[in-house]
Parts: C-alpha cells; sequence; structure tokens
C-alpha cells in the first residue's frame, strides 16, 4: 500500500514537475483511435523501478497482450494532486474508458474526476472509499509476510533478520508482525529489526540503513519502499540473504542471497476489469485478493532456501488461505510487553488500519 | 556490539556526509565568488545521471566519475551565461536550473533504471585497514571518501593561499574594486562556477555509483539543498564544511543505526534528528562570531559603464 507521502519534491513542486515530465513521457504514448476500449494508467514513479510502479505496469502488459484490442494510454512520474487529475482528465479526452490510478495518494483526485465524468470507470488500488464509478482493489500481504518469515527463520545464521521501511504506518507494521510471527513458528531465537528511511524514494538512505541492520549482524534483509533494487543490492554485496516486494523480478539483483519476495501480479486482474467494462459487467467494488487469487504471488525461492523449509511453506499456504491458520492468532504480546492478542482470539484482518504496534520479538519502534 | 555501533556509525556518517562534502565545498567556491546557486540539486542530479549512464555504458567507474564532473561544469556554465553574462536573478536562476536538472536527469536517466553496475569499487588501505578493531570496518571505502578531505584542503589552499583565491574572493566581496586592480570579475566568476560544476557532479556521482548503485529521479533527495545551507553553517569556510558534512551525515546515519541497534526512540523524532542538530548548532553559534558572507553575495555586477 502506498502513502500519500512522496518524495520531497513531489509534493512541494508540482507544477513544474509535471511540465517538465509528463507532458513530454505523456504524448508518446497516445492511443490511436481504433480500439475498443482505451484504458489509461497513471504511475506515481518510473515503471522500470523493479518495484511498486513495475508491478502495475507489467499488469498493464500482460491486459495488453491479453486483449489485443484494448489500447493503454501510459503516464509516469505523476505528482499527486492537481496534475493527476489533468492528467486523468486529459485521458478521458482522448477516449479513455476506464482509468487506474495506480497510488494511494492519487484516491481524492480520482474521486473528483471519476464525480465529473460518471460514464468512465476508475479502478483504484489500495483505496478505502467508493463512488458509484470508482472501485478498489488491493490484496492481503500479511499473510504472505507470515510465509517469508518462514523462510527467513529457516535460512538465517545469526537469527537475525532485518526490514529497510518507509514509514511506520498500520499495513507496514502489520506486515512486519506478521514476518516475525511466521519467522518465530519455525525458530524460537529468530529476531527482527525495522529501520525506518521516512521516505518512499531515497536510495542513499536506503543504503545506509541496510548496511546500519548489516552492521548489527543482520544477515536476512527485507524491505517495504517504492524500488527494492538498492537494498537488496547492498545486502547481496555484503553476503546476505534478501527478501523482495512488489515486483516479481526483484531476484536478478541479489541472484545468491536471494531467499523469495512478495509480488503485485496485476495482470490477470487488469485484464477481468478491461472484459467487465467492455461488455457493461463492471460494478463498483471494494476487491481484496488473497494468496489463493492470481494478483498476489510468492516468488520462487532461491538457492540459500532449505527444502524442508520450502515444503513447510506449501503446506500452510492453503492453511492460510482458507482461514485455518491467522498470522495474528492469540496470545500477542507487543514487543513493550502489552498483551495485544488474546489467546483463542484473532486480531482481524478487517482491522489491520489500526494495528499500531510491533509484536514481541521485533526490536524497533512504532510510533 | 558496542564498537559495531560506533563502527557503523563511523562508517554511515562518512558514507553519507562525503556528497555533501563535495557539494558543499562547491558552493562554498561559487559563493566566495559572489554568486548564489540554488540549482545545486540540479547539479548533483545531473552529476548522479551522466555517471550511473556512463558506468553503464562503459563498465568503468572512472569513466562514471569523469562524466559527472563534465556533466556538472557544462550544467554550470548554462547557470552562469544566465547570472553572470545575461545578469538574470540568481535566487530565480537557481531555481529554474535545479527543475530543469530534476527534469533532464529524471527524462535522461529512465531507460537505465533497473540496470545493473559494480560502481565504485572499495579500496582497502594496506596498514590502516589491518588496525585492530576498527580498522577492517572503517578503512574501506571508494576513492571519493578518500579523496574528500585532500579535495577541501586543496579548496581551502586554492581561496586562501593563492593569488587566484585573493582575486576570487575580492570579486566575491567588491567586483568593481577588483575591476579597478585589473582583474576580470566575469571571467573570475566562470571559473568558480566550472569548479563549482565539478564538485557537485562528484557528488552527485558518489550518491549513484558509490554509495546506492542504483539510480532513481530525484535520487538527491534535497542534499542539494542541505549544501547550501552547510556553506552558510560552514561560513563559507572550506574546512569547517568538513565538519559540517560529517556532522550533517553524521546525523543521518546515527539515526539509522539508533534503530538498527533498537533503542527506544520514537522514528519520527530519529527523522527530524539531523534539522534539530542544525538548528541546535546555529543557535549556539548563530550570532556570536560576526557575519562571515561575501560582501557582494547574490549581486550582479553590472561591469563598469
Amino acid at each position: 500500500m502506498k502513502s500519500k507521502n512522496s518524495p520531497l519534491g513531489k509534493k512541494v513542486f508540482p507544477v513544474l514537475l509535471s511540465l517538465a515530465l509528463v507532458g513530454f513521457l505523456g504524448s508518446a504514448r497516445e492511443a490511436s483511435a481504433q480500439a475498443k476500449l482505451k484504458v489509461g494508467i497513471l504511475h506515481i514513479g518510473s515503471i522500470a523501478d523493479a518495484g511498486y510502479n513495475q508491478a502495475h505496469a507489467e499488469g498493464v502488459q500482460v491486459m495488453k497482450k491479453n486483449l489485443p484490442e484494448v489500447e493503454v494510454i501510459e503516464v509516469e512520474n505523476v505528482p499527486e494532486g492537481a496534475d493527476a487529475e489533468r492528467v486523468m482528465e486529459n485521458m478521458i479526452k482522448q477516449g479513455a474508458k476506464l482509468i487506474i490510478p495506480a497510488s494511494f495518494g492519487y484516491l481524492e483526485p480520482a474521486l473528483r474526476v471519476a464525480k465529473k465524468y460518471p460514464e468512465v470507470k476508475f479502478v483504484h488500488p489500495g483505496g478505502y472509499r467508493l463512488a458509484p464509478n470508482l472501485g478498489t482493489y488491493w490484496a492481503s500481504t500479511p499473510e504472505a509476510f507470515y510465509l517469508m518469515g518462514i523462510a527467513a527463520g529457516k535460512t538465517t545464521k545469526t537469527n537475525k533478520m532485518g526490514y529497510v521501511v518507509a514509514l511506520p504506518i498500520s499495513f507496514f507494521l502489520a506486515n512486519i508482525n506478521a514476518f516475525q510471527i511466521g519467522a518465530q513458528s519455525v525458530n524460537p531465537r529468530a529476531e527482527t529489526r525495522v529501520v525506518f528511511t521516512g521516505t518512499f524514494l531515497d536510495p542513499g538512505k536506503e543504503a545506509t540503513a541496510a548496511n546500519a541492520l548489516l552492521d548489527q549482524g543482520v544477515d536476512v534483509v527485507g524491505v517495504i519502499v517504492d524500488s527494492p533494487i538498492t537494498v537488496v543490492q547492498t545486502a547481496e554485496k555484503r553476503g546476505a540473504y534478501s527478501i523482495g516486494y512488489h515486483f516479481l523480478g526483484v531476484q536478478k539483483f541479489a541472484p545468491k542471497g536471494w531467499i523469495s519476495g512478495i509480488a503485485f501480479t496485476w495482470g490477470e486482474l487488469y485484464t477481468r476489469f478491461a472484459k467487465q467494462v467492455m461488455d457493461g459487467t463492471w460494478k463498483s467494488e471494494a476487491l481484496l485478493g488473497n494468496l489463493g487469487g492470481d494478483f498476489l504471488t510468492i516468488a520462487p525461492f532461491g538457492p540459500a532456501v532449505p527444502a524442508e523449509a520450502v515444503k513447510m511453506i506449501q503446506e500452510k499456504k492453503p492453511d492460510l488461505i482458507n482461514g485455518k491458520l491467522h498470522p495474528f492468532q492469540g496470545p500477542l504480546k507487543d514487543n513493550k510487553g502489552a498483551e495485544r492478542v488474546k489467546a483463542g482470539e484473532v486480531w482481524p484482518m478487517t482491522n489491520l488500519g489500526k494495528m499500531d504496534w510491533l509484536v514481541q520479538g521485533v526490536i524497533g519502534q512504532a510510533r | 556490539m558496542i564498537e559495531s555501533f560506533f563502527a557503523g556509525l563511523i562508517v554511515g556518517s562518512i558514507h553519507s556526509g562525503t556528497p555533501l562534502l563535495y557539494a558543499t565545498l562547491g558552493e562554498a567556491v561559487e559563493e566566495r565568488a559572489g554568486i548564489v546557486n540554488l540549482g545545486l540539486e540540479g547539479v548533483m542530479l545531473i552529476g548522479a545521471v551522466s555517471a550511473f549512464i556512463t558506468t553503464v555504458q562503459t563498465g568503468s567507474a572512472f569513466w562514471g566519475v569523469m562524466a559527472a564532473a563534465a556533466a556538472g561544469a557544462l550544467f554550470n556554465l548554462l547557470f552562469g551565461f544566465l547570472v553572470i553574462s545575461r545578469r538574470a536573478n540568481q535566487l530565480a536562476c537557481g531555481l529554474a536550473m535545479m527543475f530543469f536538472g530534476v527534469g533532464l536527469s529524471a527524462l535522461l536517466g529512465a531507460p537505465y533504471i533497473g540496470s545493473r553496475i559494480v560502481g565504485l569499487n572499495e579500496i582497502r588501505l594496506p596498514f590502516l585497514s589491518d588496525l585492530p578493531l576498527v580498522g577492517s570496518v572503517v578503512f574501506h571505502y571508494d576513492i571519493l571518501v578518500y579523496l574528500a578531505v585532500p579535495v577541501a584542503l586543496l579548496t581551502w589552499g586554492a581561496l586562501f593561499f593563492t593569488r587566484w583565491g585573493l582575486s576570487l574572493r575580492a570579486v566575491g566581496e567588491n567586483p568593481l574594486a577588483a575591476f579597478a586592480a585589473g582583474k576580470n570579475p566575469h571571467r573570475i566568476q566562470y571559473q568558480a562556477l566550472i569548479i563549482a560544476g565539478i564538485l557537485g557532479g562528484i557528488a552527485g556521482a558518489h550518491l549513484s555509483i558509490g554509495l546506492a548503485k542504483t539510480w532513481a529521479e530525484w535520487m538527491t533527495a534535497g542534499r542539494g539543498f542541505i549544501a547550501v545551507a552547510l556553506v552558510i553553517f560552514s561560513k563559507w569556510h572550506p574546512l569547517r564544511a568538513i565538519l559540517g558534512a560529517l556532522l550533517f551525515g553524521g546525523a543521518i546515519a546515527l539515526q539509522l543505526q539508533m534503530q538498527a541497534r533498537g533503542l527506544p526512540v520514537s522514528p519520527f523524532l530519529l527523522d527530524m534528528l539531523p534539522y534539530l542538530l542544525s538548528i541546535g548548532v546555529l543557535a549556539v553559534w548563530g550570532g556570536s562570531r560576526r557575519q562571515a558572507a561575501p560582501g557582494s553575495l547574490g549581486r550582479v555586477f553590472q561591469g563598469t559603464e
């Protein structure tokens, strides 16, 4: 999930940036006139970031392959705010009937444009609001992080794992908690250190953060920022293991130390959206996928992961999907010692937005 | 574990401080010649992207650094044309150049995002790296780190112990007087801008092919502006710039190290640390000494007509 916080400048100087980038990059990708459906997609960053944006962009590529009659208008580096509105309206003027504003922070602009153009459909990732012509979609990630925890807990030699995370927002805290709980289920001595960088994109700081974790003896490093490249590469260079996020193709940046990764594979979902809009069956709804669906995927495991762990993950995955196994099964204490979930109870997945604590075994501060 | 904390802190401070130091030195030279360059962020980005592209294309980090220096100098020459030859407002031009740098670097770098490079290699020093305890951790950096302090000394020497440095400072204090003494203020200012461009470009190169070994849009994330502030902080003096860059780099490294170590301090508070530190130091230092700003900083030399 993407926060409203974007790198310094995107917030401060949106207008000039859009003049410099949007106009230039956007003009090259205009669609022609005979398409059966035109789909417009806006990206907050570059579609080659091996991360958040590339995952969405690959989804669109798969949709185009599945449905050759669909044309796509794709614009990168669109600042959140008034610029996003202008880009969306421009797409609609070019004939787009389905808009994918692919960043959390596009929600408000998308709602405003959606109100103005009721005949155009919008699908927004990770949002919490619906409109008659705006639906929302995301996938529940803690189950996947739980499985990553099992893989990491079985692979680590120092029993110390670390995560470089953009911001301490509840959905990210839930992911870290699930990771630690999964690791602890197979390795009682496992601990997870977490470092927040305060921004979604600052490779210099991400490298320094990863090094700080490695200095503390951490030998598995995971990452929740827009582009996992820097952190994963830094871990690989220092001989540590790494866990990817967002995009399926992160492995090439750390072939030796690769454990696995959690990736969003939006292609089939985007294909369904496009078909529904074409045959008029699309309706506004809040879709929340899980590991059983086709848009949240566990990346292939690397050579360092023991076969036993892979087998265990394959066994537990169906249990997590059908609810027999819950990542946040009580009793759970936070890392300050306070009881958060009673024995026999679970922290409901519908309540992730209120998770403002880190579980026992995580070394870090939630606030 | 305590040693690893301090060793990590030292390494982190030096890594985070190095690009700041190069950028600060460049800006100090410009400002000593009377020119404020708010476009430093853009210069660094142009340097970062040129270094990355060249390293991808040639496989050589050396040519990457050279390209960054050349691109930074060229970029600053354009700024110089505006503020020296066209006598445009320095602050407005600086901001425009910053946005231009952000956009241009994003455009040039887009096809290279996600490319893999080896980047600058770490060099182990024969004796120092074998020192017990800290040696193995502290003394393996890339060449730009080792050169940073010598470059600062060189800048100091050039500014304060050469005739050229005297002329440059005279132009910054009072261009008319320098002109009367037979100097060409415009030529000296162009020279200062070229040097600053080289240093700013190298600062960006260290970020993209030294520290992160990645290119991402706007990856400087405000470091150019921090460097402009560090010039004031160091009172336009290259040696104090070393201290300022280390202190600020140290604050960034400290907050990350403290989190990794699990100290019970809020990440939000730690994120403010570098800025709190700056405010603190400025409050203590602030008015206690005479202002060291060059007398004609930001003013346009109109010539003698």
